[in-house]
């Protein structure tokens, strides 16, 4: 790989490199050394902490599954309304308008600042003094509101960054060509915006389904990390086996959305060569080049 | 309508918060910086291990790395980070969670940030003979960090919150405190109100402050 | 246009996602009608407390909150199909009853008087105590001053843990997590000395196979808590139709089958079947 931040390398530079190369490996092979040693001599390695996951589909159907099914449909409804919501106050706070800026810029600031948690116990209140919903769906119901308004604030301002770093160049041939502030918004602006926004989108998507878990912590939802409590009280406090395997299957999860989310990003950059604004690379990837502006928010809310 | 409050040190479960968020923002701040270093660095398998930890890091729950720093480092593993006693053990462990996981946010917009520094930068800073540390550290990094306050100060937001969770492991933080509340008080909603407010109170300014700064030492381009 | 395509079909995703659920909701609305006086009853157990209240592998609740509620829904005129049991955190027991989430609640909930001002109790049904649960071969521990400077563990913000700082021993160091489970992880990984909590629930977790021999309960009895049935302020009729079948269960042997299947694995000396409304300070 080249990069525009170092020069091709010479002998020397590579001899460095292969001696950096086997530094980091010994030292990776010591620390990896170590925690192998520290856990098989605390017993935590033992069998029969780790064969109820390996031998019996009973761990997985009784608790894993239903709960990652919660996890799914919790955060898959967040997402969806997240989202257009999100570009709405993120547009709202562009607007020339005040009375439309001032409300989306205090609502943005207002559930970015709250933890989700609270945002879900009150949801959970609201929904119970003024709707007659079953108590599991109220649940439900509650852990997605506080979800999404958290994230609907925080995809606003990824939204709002996106279309202010579009070249201002967009705007005003958009207008040269008579079109009027909506027009140029939905047919110049944002598509072009989306575009550029996807790996930050992309980072929120994560933090959403991590989030759920948020729900398991107080308001007793039945999601993935909350089913590792009944499941380590039945194994015999198995905790570090159980943690073990739910990491692993958030990481799975995720990691299948973040390829999902880039291999989207790649075609919908295929389509639209002429973008301005020009994202370095999805999530995960390697940087290429140093190039034109470009934007990619993180957030690293989640829990 | 706030008598339960009496008996409780909430000013000093707030500020265990912020000395959370500010150690954990400082520790995120320079592993995220060398993180995004290395990702951008010469050296493959630095790239590949950067790569290989933001992508771990960033998908599994907080609770969970949590969990790990108390069990596994400290419970199995017998690391005390040079603390005696549980409120401290707890507190440095909890500090090296989230900064562990920041981190691999702070990389992410740093990274996003050096893509926003022209190529000419670079490409002048070596034809004046500056190795790959110098171009980074003495080019690149002033100009990339001027473009991503905003995304940090989201960053910096989300750790303030996400410290709520090293309760999980006993630091006596706000929401330590929040749970021993509605535990004793039964005033579910009251209670999560005074601390919704608390958190405004630190988060807010924060938003507020580096969305100034943001605009002050952008680079207009 | 791409995106056009993309939104399309998002938005068939969204409908489709949204009738779904739809259905979805219904379906619940006829389970969770507990307290709407339908065929179904919601309890509040918890699903984490072997020998009290769990949630095994094969998808069963077993333990004995478990079967005392089962047995007073019976009296209330419920067959054991027609119970929904739910799980309630602690932190929200009140907030579950006060809304009618379930019908009543017996999930190791000790009656004290914060918690009188917002349910009502029936019973107690069981006196446990707090109590500490140590590794088989540590014989440090002979009284409760012996905790002062050792390593403590227990739940994050629970009475128990509020026990130890206030009264119990202030001077020992105390680690608080979110579950018993990674306390006795670190107990067995020797990062704490002592778990302490009611002494029913940890006759359970040291009576697990997993665990078998590895630890042993001190037997302190050093605080009282009255396990009681709580339920919805001011509900005179369900708390008396409550009491009766708890007074019934004792009477006819149940109580006692119900403490040996239970409690027997564990080696746990229970204390006798507590008279109705006799609350042990």
């Amino acid at each position: 790989m080249t990069s525009v931040l170092y020069d091709a390398q010479g002998p020397r530079a590579k001899r460095r490199n292969v001696l950096y190369t086997v530094l980091f490996v010994l030292g990776a092979a010591a620390v990896v050394w170590w925690v192998y040693d520290g856990l098989a001599s605390k017993h935590q390695l033992d069998w029969i902490k780790w064969k109820p996951f390996l031998t019996s589909s009973q761990p997985w159907d009784t608790y894993i599954w239903p709960g990652l099914q919660n996890t799914l449909k919790a955060a898959f409804f967040a997402l969806i309304i997240a989202l257009p919501l999100g570009a709405l106050f993120g547009i709202g706070r562009l607007s020339d308008h005040r009375w439309m800026r001032a409300p989306s810029g205090v609502v943005v600031e207002f559930f970015r600042a709250i933890p989700v948690l609270i945002l879900m116990l009150i949801a959970n209140q609201a929904y119970f003094e003024y709707t007659d919903l079953a108590p599991d769906t109220r649940l439900l119901y509650a852990v997605i509101t506080g979800l999404v308004l958290y994230n609907a604030s925080v995809l606003a301002e990824i939204v709002r960054a996106g279309i202010l770093t579009l070249p201002s160049g967009q705007t005003d041939a958009a207008k040269a060509i008579g079109m009027r502030k909506g027009q140029t918004m939905v047919f110049v602006l944002l598509p072009q915006a989306v575009t550029a926004m996807l790996p930050a989108i992309v980072s929120q998507i994560v933090v959403i389904v991590k989030d759920t878990a948020l729900g398991g912590a107080v308001l007793s939802f039945p999601e993935l990390l909350a089913s590792v409590r009944p499941m380590a009280a039945n194994y015999g406090a198995n905790t570090i086996a159980c943690f073990t395997i739910i990491a692993v299957l958030y990481m799975a999860l995720n990691f299948a959305l973040t390829s999902f989310a880039s291999w989207l990003e790649r075609r919908l950059r295929r389509a639209k060569k002429s973008t301005g604004a020009v994202v370095g690379t999805g999530p995960g990837g390697d940087l290429e080049t140093i190039g034109a502006p470009s934007l990619n928010i993180d957030d690293g809310r989640a829990t | 309508m706030f008598d339960f409050l009496d008996g409780y040190d909430l000013l000093g479960a707030f500020w265990v918060t912020v000395q959370l968020t500010v150690y954990s923002a400082l520790g995120s701040l320079i592993w995220g910086t060398l993180l995004a270093g290395m990702k951008v660095s010469p050296v493959p398998l630095m790239r590949g291990f950067a790569t290989g930890y933001v992508n771990v890091v960033r998908n599994i729950p907080l609770t969970v790395i949590i969990l790990f720093a108390s069990l596994g480092l400290f419970s199995t593993l017998g690391v005390k980070l040079g603390a005696d006693g549980f409120t401290g053990i707890n507190f440095r462990l909890a500090v090296l969670a989230l900064s562990s996981y920041t981190a691999a946010f702070v990389c992410e917009a740093l990274r996003s940030g050096i893509n926003t520094v022209p190529v000419g930068q670079a490409e002048a800073a070596r034809a004046l003979g500056l190795s790959f540390t110098q171009v980074l550290r003495l080019i690149i990094l002033p100009q990339a960090f001027r473009s991503v306050v905003n995304p940090l100060s989201n960053v910096l937001i989300a750790l303030t919150k996400n410290t709520t969770v090293a309760s999980a492991i006993g630091v006596a933080e706000a929401s330590y405190l929040m749970k021993k509340m509605i535990e004793n008080e039964a005033q579910l909603l009251l209670i999560s109100a005074v601390f919704a407010f608390g958190f405004i109170v630190l988060t807010l300014p924060t938003g507020l402050i580096l969305g100034w700064v943001s605009k002050k030492v952008a680079v207009k381009r | 246009m791409q995106l056009r395509k993309v939104t399309a079909a998002s938005a068939a995703v969204l409908a489709l996602a949204l009738t779904a659920t739809a259905c979805g909701s219904d379906d619940k609305k006829d389970d969770a009608s507990g307290s709407s006086g339908g065929k179904k009853i919601s309890i509040g157990i918890k699903i984490d407390q072997p020998g009290i209240g769990l949630k095994t592998p094969d998808g069963k609740f077993t333990g004995f909150d478990v079967d005392v509620a089962t047995y007073v829904a019976k009296e209330l005129g419920y067959d054991a199909k027609d119970i929904n049991f739910k799980e309630t955190k602690s932190a929200d027991r009140e907030t579950s009853i006060e809304r009618g989430d379930v019908k009543f609640i017996a999930a190791s909930y000790s009656i004290n008087d914060e918690r009188l001002q917002k349910v009502d109790f029936a019973g107690p049904y069981l006196l446990a105590h707090q109590d500490i649960l140590v590794r088989a071969d540590d014989n440090s521990i002979k009284a409760p001053e012996d905790l002062n400077n050792k390593k403590l563990c227990s739940v994050t913000g629970s009475t128990s843990a509020q026990n130890v700082h206030d009264k119990l021993a202030p001077k020992a160091d105390l680690q608080e997590y979110g579950g018993y489970s990674e306390c006795l992880t670190g107990l067995e990984n020797e990062a704490v000395d002592a778990l302490t909590t009611d002494d029913s629930i940890l006759a359970g977790y040291a009576s697990q196979d997993a665990n078998k021999g590895k630890f042993k309960l001190a037997g302190f009895k050093m605080t009282n808590e009255n396990y009681g049935i709580g339920l919805k302020k001011g509900d005179a009729d369900l708390k008396k139709k409550i009491n009766d079948a708890l007074t019934k269960m004792v009477s006819d042997g149940s109580w006692e089958k119900a403490v040996k299947a239970n409690f027997g694995p564990a080696n746990y000396k229970n204390e006798p079947a507590p008279k109705i409304g006799n609350v042990v300070k």
